[in-house]
């Protein structure tokens, strides 16, 4: 951007003599993410910066502006609240009670037992079977809870990792129940497992075949579901682990990029996979930061997958992300403040032109949403989308000498890290040495001195505190879950064939030993014979091992 | 006269959890702070922690649990430390630990809850206190 020196004088005549002049505040004026801000930004923050180049319009490339031509004037994000609880029909009857208020997709929370690709039944379930979501255990269960949910006109997310290709194995054949074929069917499913070795903590094999895994995932589905996404590559959990924003975005990225070299690799064109892959960001409570980070993520990946992966269609080279707004930034003190907070979250997720919108529940920092509560965190979308004006312009901070300076400063960031990285030997290296888990570690300790320090303020938490809080009527695990869900699983093993349920496990385990083998035709069979995940996910270790982490703190 | 042994505890992470977050940094807030700590690292049975307390003559033992499993694992855990005759370590929950449930904790033997909101000094500080306690009474009654 062209500066007039008589500007640029004055600018700096302002800084030097009006500005110093005034007293600051005592406060931090640092990004969560430690990143020291300015006083002012113009235009010679933007010296040297070119609009073409680093912005383009919107639905082109670099895409800094957004994937679409039209954005939110097209079509609002979609507003996909995460949830599950208890049984299938339980979930379902909260997947039917956010549709009719609006709600414009599904996105499914799985419990302990199911991410960790445990049966309801086993010895390590216990106490939490349907608590932190939905009990899944067979195709039986899948089939009730999307009962009355016509697959074909419903877009679902499905939020589980080392287990994946099971559960997409369920959905496709639940989907068959309901006559709908595997490509009419849309969605995403989470499957990002390096971001579980560095942050989320949920696996089941070791790295290597869990790779296996995604990529047999990615090629399967790019030959037969072409409106689904098979993988939604996640910083939303890194962040929440502690990490920093510019750490969200550079290991998310990396971790893109790993997947898509590991696709290269098993022989798929990249152009054939890329337009499937998605994205999941968090929203914290850092205004500013969230949306450069989202714009930044945008250019990076459209330039690297152009440039690095040689990707020619437009469609490969636009990064679409889902965003949910920050648990971690959720207090227990003052739970109504936590609407505020999502408010905010959830703006810069929008001024950040985001694809798809979970808002959290004010309840969430001690519990799963009570149904007022996750209604409000739906409205709170509804609010902003139909009252605020915000979606009547695309990218309506584009230009800004603070919003731009800051997106730039994300991007030269995350660069930083890719280095690193690279040295390193790339992301899986990284992984085994604890690198990025380490990083993780150091800003979340930093973080949390700031907080018990004062020097960061949580309002409700150690500032403006209340003697006396109100308790709130929280969401209960229900404890006959565990019981029904157990006589579920009893009744689907008693119908079954279990010849045939053998069969399909050993051609599993078979497949597995064999290089090359993609096994999602052998979950499918399993899946119809009413094999349950556990067993899978047990005769997959028999040929893949387990996991075991080296903590670092 | 105070016992000048170093304050030994076993930070766990019973059950399938995996936020691991508050439990990290807990374990290194207590190291700067000058005790032994042993984290467990995730995915920990009551039986595997009761083992680690026993194994590792930890004076207090913190158990992180967000999952909303607490109240099985939690009192497992004590429940398996009694049966083992360790009687004198120091329990502590923290977590999303709900604030209807700490007084029936409490009930079983746990000294503490730490609620989301909690400073790492409240709880470094109340461990020691709660085992420099334990040790004065036990000097006093030999």
């Amino acid at each position: 951007m062209a500066i007039e020196p008589e500007a640029k004088r004055r600018a700096h005549q302002w800084r030097e003599e009006v500005y110093s002049a005034q007293p600051e505040r005592d406060a931090l004026f640092e990004t969560i993410s430690g990143q020291p801000i300015e006083p002012l930004y113009d235009a010679e923050s933007l010296a040297g910066w070119d609009a073409d180049r680093e912005l383009g319009l919107p639905g082109e490339y670099p895409y800094t502006r957004g994937v679409y031509p039209s954005m939110y004037r097209g079509g609002l994000w979609t507003m996909r609240q995460f949830a599950g609880f208890g049984t299938a029909e339980e979930t379902n009857e909260r997947f039917r009670y956010l549709l009719d208020h609006g709600q414009t997709g599904l996105s499914t929370a799985f419990d302990m037992p199911t991410l960790m690709g445990l049966d309801s039944s086993d010895g390590r379930s216990l106490g939490e079977v349907g608590v932190e979501g939905v009990a899944v255990d067979t195709l039986d269960d899948m089939i009730d809870l999307f009962a009355g949910i016509p697959l074909d006109k419903v877009t679902t997310s499905m939020t589980i990792n080392a287990p994946a290709a099971i559960l997409l194995a369920f959905y496709v054949c639940a989907a068959e129940e309901q006559r709908i074929p595997p490509e009419a069917l849309g969605g995403t499913i989470q499957t990002d497992i390096l971001k579980e070795y560095i942050a989320q903590k949920e696996w089941c094999f070791p790295i290597e075949p869990a790779m296996r895994l995604v990529t047999d995932m990615i090629e399967w589905c790019t030959e037969h579901m072409p409106r689904w996404h098979p993988i939604s590559i996640s910083g939303y959990h890194i962040r929440e682990a502690g990490s920093t924003a510019q750490q969200e975005l550079a290991f998310t990225l990396k971790d893109g990029f790993t997947y898509v070299e590991e696709a290269v690799a098993r022989g798929l064109d990249v152009d054939d996979f890329a337009p499937r892959l998605s994205f999941f960001f968090n929203a914290h409570i850092d205004f500013f930061e969230e949306i450069a980070k989202y714009r930044a993520a945008r250019r990076i990946w459209a330039r690297e997958m152009s440039e690095t992966y040689g990707a020619k269609r437009p469609e490969s080279l636009r990064m679409r992300f889902h965003t949910q707004t920050a648990g971690v930034s959720l207090t227990a003190q003052q739970p109504l403040l936590n609407i505020v907070r999502t408010a905010i979250e959830a703006l810069a997720g929008v001024l950040g032109g985001t694809q798809s919108l979970h808002t959290n529940s004010y309840d969430e920092a001690l519990a799963l949403p009570t149904e007022e509560a996750v209604r409000i965190a739906l409205r709170t979308q509804q609010v902003i989308a139909h009252e605020t004006g915000v979606t009547n312009t695309i990218d309506p901070l584009g230009g800004s000498y603070f919003v731009e300076s800051l997106t730039d400063d994300m991007e030269r960031a995350a660069y930083e890290y890719f280095a690193r990285i690279d040295e390193l030997g790339g992301m899986v290296e990284a992984i085994k040495r604890g690198f990025p888990q380490r990083e993780i570690a150091d800003a979340s300790f930093r973080y949390q001195q700031e907080v018990d320090s004062r020097r960061r303020v949580v309002v409700g938490v150690n500032e403006y505190k209340l003697e006396d809080e109100e308790r709130l009527e929280l969401h209960r695990p229900d404890p006959a879950v565990e019981r029904k869900q157990g006589d579920r699983l009893q009744r689907t093993r008693g119908a079954r064939d279990s010849a045939a349920v053998e069969a399909a496990l050993a051609n599993l385990k078979a497949a597995a030993a064999t290089e090359g083998e993609n096994l999602m035709p052998h979950f499918l069979d399993a899946a119809r014979a009413r094999a349950s995940e556990g067993e899978m996910i047990a005769a997959l270790q028999e040929v893949f091992g387990r996991y075991t982490e080296q903590p670092v703190f | 006269m105070e016992s000048s042994r170093k304050i030994r505890v076993v930070v766990a992470k019973p059950g399938l959890d995996g936020h691991d977050r508050g439990a990290k940094i807990i374990a290194r807030a207590l190291r700067d702070a000058g005790m032994e700590v042993i984290y467990t690292g995730l995915h920990q049975t009551p039986e595997q922690i009761a083992a680690t307390v026993i194994q590792e003559d930890a004076d207090a033992v913190g158990l992180s649990i967000l999952s909303g499993a607490h109240m099985t694992l939690v009192p497992k855990v004590v429940q398996l430390l009694r049966e083992q005759g360790v009687e004198d370590v120091v329990v502590t929950v923290g977590g999303t630990i709900p604030a209807d449930d700490a007084p029936e904790l409490k009930k079983l033997g746990i000294a503490e809850v730490f609620t989301p909101g909690s400073s790492t000094d409240e709880i470094v500080d109340f461990i020691r206190d709660a085992i420099e306690e334990r040790r004065t009474l036990a000097a006093q009654a030999s």
